[in-house]
């Protein structure tokens, strides 16, 4: 059931060579990764900090927008960027088989 | 014995005598329990416990009254002390739970080398160390209003409780008494904050409301002589703003003590949810924070505006015992305000009181600050747990038995490990009595030595194949001494002189100047010198992947 390098099994569409699917699921992973990342930088460094004080022209229910970016918005961003990795991390890992699961199957 | 006395007793009381039992019914016998809860802990309550190692007196104490103080750039704490959950959740966390062993040396030892290792559980050790005198400091600060104690006596009862739990039970215990301390924390944070919000704004989400007293806060803080509130870059340059916050992002991603909770877990998968739980639960507090710093500064500057001296409301005069509010010789009305000593203004307010002292200057009921106290006591004593387990692992794990006696058995491990969390109390009692600098610096301290030291190498390990023993051995080394050559440089510690900022960079901000040097060193060094064996470029791919392929999903995609 184990099945980690022979070639008895390659995945369609996978580059040539055994580990075509290590290749494939840790460039999907970076990728998602970085544009994660980016939207990281930008909520928290370009909106808070470095175009702050061009935002908080914009003043929105008493908050000037830069300032509602660096106090309360970037941080419920990270939140969702954390569940978005998690949730498509969990979808990535079943697509490749590497979920860890118990003996009956089970997520673990 | 005043009303609000008798409520922090039995706030206080009640919760010391939950951890406690907690401990007790958690108490471990193996090193797996001892030191990684037997990798069995449930996500959601696996990060409520990083929340509460994570939110330290720092979170709790001295942040909203930093905010307060500092206005806009008070942010610094906020998108800092959140975003490195990003990094951790993206970069750190589902590899090294991968991994799955004890300690974060011992990643670096067998990713790297055994005298990689021992730099890194130096390292561990310093950083532990610093932080851990803050929480006993914030401790100390706790008790001293509250309990009549003086500081001194209140960082001796709280390091007395925390290390009757933390010896007993270890991680296992630790963690079961962090996701109470986390409950306890919260509970005590938003009921003073949803008070005020209610009060002053009609509804009670503080988050929402805020903004409502921006503009009035503005005006108020311009006629006390101070920048306006919401005026970005009044306390600190823009570049220092980028660099402390990229700091503490790092350094939150870099803290031994915050990795290592995330070796509980179940899984890989566990890892990541456990991540995502933390930051929701620390959210929770984080966005609360910079509402109660706002209205806490308007309800302290309306109601000391103008009022003769000796018509000041109760609670100067309650801080004024513990020195942490004074006001100036005289001054016979209150019209100017700082939270620097050095100012000359008519009223001085330390940074570190003002959530403690929210529900006082709010007027709120005894129970309410009673409960606040407790819940100070418990973002503390929850975060120096935590490090001193660190500190006792790393000691008795990476140090002695790697290096001394490497056939030692279960219970001499144990032992030492209790031994040696025993000698680091000690040691931190007397930090906690004698601060080298105040709470927040001092952790800002801990954060710039943790990005500078851990974080390059941790994630060059995970995503560079070709990073070398020799490379992260001199990173590491040029990372922490250049940082802490700065601290030292520019801020006043044990009596060195404060030097002036260079280009505008603070002491907190070097961190992440000490975090690049280390990555450049890394990798030229890591290209200069032969790569790693082929044994540990196959170990960084194996980490890669949270379990082996199953075939059975092969067929279903075809």
């Amino acid at each position: 059931m184990v099945d980690d390098r022979p070639a008895t099994a390659p995945d369609p569409g996978s580059p040539p060579g055994a580990n075509g699917w290590r290749q494939e699921y840790w460039k999907k992973n970076l990728r998602l990764m970085v544009v994660l990342l980016s939207i990281w930088f930008v909520v928290s460094f370009v909106c808070g900090i470095l175009l702050i004080e061009q935002l908080n022209k914009i003043v929105i229910a008493g908050f000037p927008l830069g300032l509602w970016f660096a106090q309360q918005g970037a941080i419920y961003t990270f939140i969702i960027l954390i569940l978005v990795y998690t949730l498509r991390m969990d979808r990535l890992d079943d697509e490749y088989g590497v979920a860890e699961r118990d003996e009956e199957g089970k997520r673990l | 014995m005043s009303d609000i006395q008798i409520w922090s007793l039995v706030f206080v009381g009640v919760s010391f005598a939950v951890y406690l039992y907690i401990a007790w019914r958690s108490r471990v016998k193996e090193t797996a329990g001892f030191y990684v809860a037997g990798q069995g802990v449930p996500a959601v309550a696996n990060g409520a416990a990083v929340a509460a190692d994570w939110m330290s007196a720092a979170s709790f104490i001295s942040m909203a009254g930093l905010i307060a103080f500092m206005g806009s750039d008070g942010s610094v704490y906020l998108m800092g002390w959140t975003g490195g959950y990003v990094l951790l959740a993206l970069l750190l966390a589902p590899y090294l739970r991968k991994w799955g062993k004890f300690t974060v040396p011992e990643f670096v030892g067998d990713r790297y080398s055994e005298y990689v290792r021992l730099i890194a559980a130096v390292a561990a050790i310093i950083v532990s160390f610093t932080y851990v005198v803050g929480q006993m400091r914030g401790g100390g600060i706790v008790f001293s209003r509250f309990l009549d104690l003086s500081i001194e006596g209140g960082v001796v009862v709280a390091a007395i409780v925390i290390f009757m739990y933390a010896v007993l039970g270890g991680m296992k215990g630790i963690t079961w008494t962090q996701v109470a301390q986390y409950t306890v924390m919260i509970v005590a944070y938003l009921i003073p904050a949803w008070t005020i919000a209610q009060k002053m704004t009609g509804f009670p989400v503080p988050q929402v409301t805020f903004g409502q007293i921006l503009a009035e806060l503005d005006a108020l803080s311009e006629q006390f002589g101070l920048a306006a509130y919401t005026e970005a870059f009044a306390a600190r340059p823009q570049i220092d703003v980028f660099l402390v916050t990229m700091s503490l992002m790092i350094g939150t991603a870099g803290l031994p003590h915050v990795i290592v909770r995330f070796y509980t877990t179940k899984s890989v998968r566990g890892a990541r949810f456990s991540a995502f739980w933390a930051l929701v639960f620390i959210g929770l507090l984080y966005t609360t924070a910079p509402a109660v710093g706002a209205f806490t500064k308007l309800n302290l500057m309306e109601s000391v505006n103008g009022v003769a001296v000796d018509a000041l409301p109760a609670w100067v005069g309650n801080w004024q015992a513990t020195e942490l509010v004074t006001v100036a010789d005289g001054a016979t009305t209150i019209t100017t305000l700082s939270n620097d000593p050095t100012s000359g203004a008519d009223l001085i307010v330390n940074n570190d009181i003002l959530v403690l002292a929210t529900p006082e200057i709010a007027g709120l009921p005894a129970p309410i600050v009673g409960l606040v106290a407790a819940g100070g006591l418990a973002a503390a004593m929850s975060t120096a747990a935590g490090l001193l387990l660190v500190i006792s692992s790393s000691v008795s794990h990476d140090l002695y038995f790697r290096v001394v006696k490497k056939e030692a058995s279960e219970s001499q491990r144990l032992l030492v490990g209790r031994i040696a969390m025993g000698l680091a109390v000690v040691v931190a009692i007397y930090g906690g009595i004698n601060p080298p600098a105040y709470v927040a610096q001092v952790v800002a301290f801990a954060f710039g030595l943790a990005a500078s030291t851990f974080f390059p190498i941790l994630v060059l390990g995970i995503f560079w194949k070709r990073a070398n023993a020799v490379g992260a051995a001199s990173g590491m080394i040029v990372g922490l001494v250049f940082t802490a050559t700065y601290m030292i440089y520019t801020l006043e510690v044990f009596g060195t002189p404060a030097n002036e900022h260079v280009w505008g960079i603070s002491p907190e901000g070097i961190g992440t100047i000490g975090a690049l040097v280390n990555l450049i060193v890394t990798v030229v060094v890591s290209k200069l010198t032969r790569p790693p064996s082929e044994h540990v470029q196959e170990m960084v791919e194996e980490i890669r992947y949270p379990a082996r392929r199953v075939a059975a999903r092969v067929s279903e995609t075809e």
